[in-house]
């Protein structure tokens, strides 16, 4: 009988989150690591199995946008887990803490007196130009003042091991569904593992979400509702499986409509009120009255009730501002204005191409650079310089001469790796890691989140539309 | 519960309930041929007379054999009412509606999704291949609703269900009754020969009725027949029966109380003509008749369900609201 054995696995040249440089199992992995290695190369393989195929019938697909037909791909799941210790851990959630605290001030001050304009802190042009800030949204009061109600913020490590942030996704961000069934599965996986070394548990992740949006809601026993754009969205199943998780109604545009200066849904009785909405669908696409007159599926004359406090709606709309890659460069100096502090977690170092010194710096040294959109997420939109071609390259180049504003630079940071079953043994692959954070009564963190795993030998993007898979993220007690 | 989900739940029972009948179709057609004598001639057709697909047949294969026929019947998804189409809408219904039904329903109908599309792949097919797959739709059409029974909470939801599920299955037999009018007898001094008795028994068995008829009657009798399939009170695929159920899930949705909603008259009415019809009566206007009259009336059920329950629209005062903005 074959047992698995890490004795050929090759640590490489950068951070790997099980083995430290000089190939010694750190502390936090032992016990998994001695598990597995007593552990025969069958029944490993077995388990493995018997993860895909619980992917494959309970349905958790995505579907690719470009690849046309409604393609229907499930994200692939690797059942060696990525491991967190817990001071490590509690680190990193006060980081997140500290920032969405910081970032919720900032929306609603860019949204009322701007005082970090006023005081010369960001310039205005970078709001003024940016797609995610909604004028319609001037003096907006959201319930309880919080504007980012969920966030997912996307966080690596670099060569040192060191935590920074990657982007901060305070729209819509997708990925809770994954770290809620990885968990489900690896747990029918390794029952005995988990019994001996104990992991934080994320289950109660749709209660205390269902909890946050009865929080926004003033009135006892709130209707609630997730808002989706349909079946033939991209994060349809998490939408469908969190409405179900929190026992509400999974709505679509067409089922709501503006009655009485209300939101209420058609059911087979007539129509009931509904008062908090848990939105799945981007900002501008919600209310074709107020925003995109193009929209298909918003519903007309939402945003009015939202202004008037009649319904609320999570995350609120215009938080898109602080999603921006270039306001993104801003947010050490954000959390500086705000808390007076010093950001737990840093930045990766960013070039602006809105700026002439940072411009000029991308454009020479673009093939070493990653050059993002600043708009745009899920992989789409950039450009890797040390994996592309000089006409990739050059193409970038022009675009962002055409339009500095809308293109950031950052350096390629390997980020850290975690073994992964390939054939008969483990290799390396290059994860990242995203957290997802509830503000509601307090801001908090769901232990651990979703270990997004880049499975082509060599690849950086981790994005399930790019050939990416997932992990899970254990977090010690 | 919203229109949008008490409509996709209607109509993922009606396709699941319409692929289970498809595949018992083509059952009644292979049974019919292999009891047929040599010499004749294998009648593929009538079963597309039946199921009213025949003319969109028409417009794809010049030939009406048997191997066009069961692709068209089984896989084509030009055709809407093929096994595949159907189980196809029924998970896209699922798909939308994952968070209302339960987890062991939602996996099975993925499960059968996955297993029709495989088999559509399939070049090679021997005709006991197809025998196979039919009897496989059927049972996981089966399977499906023993798992709807032990798994779905009897609330509105299951109701829904129950409603197309019936409504479905009504028209379905009526259309298998039908079958035998368009199976041509070698010659009119047949009718009521061995050859026009085998095939009313082959009518029976592709409902699963065979046994259950024998306890009620001792003889194969067409006349005894068609009044089982049609006004039976207890065999659970007679047109009765499924009216009665169809009635039944009308007024939970909608109360006891409402005697005057549009979908409990309409549904009343029906079952209470059904329930006091008499199979001469049936005879007298004539077989073919009687089943297209009551398949148009079932279609206007229908639409009294889709008015009242799935097409709420807003009131006249708000759109006049939305204009004046």
């Amino acid at each position: 009988m074959d047992l698995n054995s890490f004795s050929n696995y090759e640590v490489g040249a950068f951070y790997d989150e099980m083995f430290s440089s000089d190939r010694r199992v750190r502390d936090w992995y032992k016990d998994f690591c001695q598990e597995i290695e007593n552990m025969s190369r069958d029944e490993l393989q077995s388990k493995q199995h018997a993860a895909e195929r619980s992917l494959h019938s309970m349905g958790i697909t995505f579907n690719v946008y470009s690849e046309g037909e409604g393609v229907e791909r499930i994200m692939p799941i690797d059942i060696i887990p990525r491991i967190i210790m817990r001071q490590e851990w509690d680190e990193v959630a006060r980081g997140l803490v500290q920032r969405v605290e910081a970032l919720n001030l900032f929306i609603d001050d860019i949204y009322h007196d701007q005082k970090i304009l006023k005081d010369g802190i960001i310039p205005e042009s970078v709001i003024t130009s940016s797609k995610g800030f909604l004028k319609q949204c001037m003096g907006v009061n959201p319930p309880k003042g919080i504007w980012c109600h969920i966030t997912g913020t996307d966080l690596i490590r670099d060569d040192n091991g060191d935590f920074l942030v990657l982007e901060d996704n305070l729209r819509c961000p997708s990925g809770v569904s994954y770290v809620l069934e990885n968990r489900e599965i690896l747990k029918k996986a390794f029952p005995n593992i988990f019994e001996k070394i104990g992991v934080q548990h994320v289950s109660d992740y749709p209660t205390r979400l269902l909890e946050m949006l009865q929080f926004i809601c003033d009135k006892p026993d709130p209707q609630v509702v997730v808002l989706t754009p349909g079946i033939y969205n991209s994060a349809y199943f998490e939408h469908s499986y969190l409405a179900q998780q929190m026992g509400v109604s999974l709505v679509e545009s067409s089922d709501l409509v503006v009655r009485d200066g209300t939101v209420q849904m058609r059911t087979t009785k007539g129509y009931e009120l509904v008062d908090v909405i848990y939105r799945r669908i981007d900002d501008t696409f919600m209310d074709p009255k107020a925003f995109n007159p193009e929209s298909l599926i918003g519903v007309p004359g939402i945003f009015d009730v939202f202004k008037n406090n009649k319904v609320a709606i999570a995350n609120a709309p215009g938080t898109g501002v602080a999603d921006d890659k270039v306001v993104y460069a801003y947010v050490p100096r954000i959390i500086k204005y705000y808390l007076d502090q010093d950001p737990a977690i840093p930045n990766v170092r960013t070039y602006l191409c809105g700026e002439d010194a940072d411009r000029k710096y991308v454009l020479e040294n673009i093939e070493e650079l990653v050059v993002k959109e600043a708009n745009e997420a899920g992989g789409y939109g950039m450009l890797i310089g040390p994996k592309s071609t000089k006409e990739e390259c050059e193409e970038f180049r022009k675009r962002i001469k055409n339009n500095p504003r809308n293109y950031i630079a950052q350096p390629t940071i390997s980020l850290s790796r975690v073994p992964t079953l390939v054939g008969e043994g483990f290799e390396g692959r290059h994860v990242d890691l995203r957290p997802y954070i509830l503000y509601g009564d307090g801001v908090k963190v769901i232990p651990g989140g979703l270990t997004r795993v880049a499975l082509r030998k060599g690849s950086l993007v981790v994005n399930s539309s790019q050939g990416g898979g997932s992990k899970d993220t254990w977090v010690l007690y | 519960m919203l229109s949008r989900v008490a409509n996709s739940i209607y109509w993922m029972n009606r396709y699941i309930e319409r692929a289970e009948n498809h595949a018992r179709f083509i059952g009644v057609t292979f049974n019919l041929i292999l009891d047929m004598p040599k010499h004749e001639k294998a009648q593929w057709e009538p079963m597309l007379y039946a199921s009213g697909d025949y003319d969109t047949f028409k417009s794809f294969y010049p030939q009406s054999n048997r191997s066009n026929i069961l692709r068209f019947m089984s896989f084509d998804e030009r055709n809407p009412n093929a096994i595949l189409s159907c189980v196809h809408k029924a998970r896209e219904n699922a798909r939308s509606i994952r968070e209302i039904i339960s987890k062991e329903m939602w996996e099975h109908i993925n499960q059968f999704y996955h297993s029709c599309k495989e088999a559509s792949r399939r070049e090679k097919w021997k005709i006991d291949d197809w025998q196979d797959f039919f009897n496989q739709v059927k049972m996981d059409s089966q399977l499906y609703y023993g798992i709807v029974d032990s798994t779905f909470t009897r609330n509105e939801g299951y109701q829904f269900s129950r409603l197309g599920r019936y409504l479905e299955r009504a028209d379905k037999t009526s259309r298998f009754v039908d079958v035998k009018y368009f199976i041509l007898l070698p010659d009119v001094h047949e009718v009521g020969s061995n050859l026009d008795v085998l095939q009313w028994s082959a009518v029976l068995k592709s409902v699963s009725a065979f046994n259950m008829y024998r306890q009620a009657y001792l003889t194969i009798n067409p006349a005894q027949i068609v009044e089982y399939l049609m006004l039976d009170r207890y065999f659970p695929r007679s047109l009765f029966y499924c009216l009665k159920e169809v009635e039944e899930a009308i007024i939970q949705i909608t109360g006891h109380q409402n005697k005057q909603h549009p979908a409990v008259r309409i549904i009343g009415k029906l079952r209470s003509e059904m329930e006091y019809n008499d199979i001469n009566d049936i005879f007298k206007i004539g077989l073919h008749e009687s089943l297209d009259i009551f398949q148009q009336k079932l279609n206007k059920v229908g639409n009294v369900i889709h008015e009242s329950y799935f097409a709420l629209k807003p009131e006249p005062e708000t759109e006049e609201q939305e204009m004046e903005q």
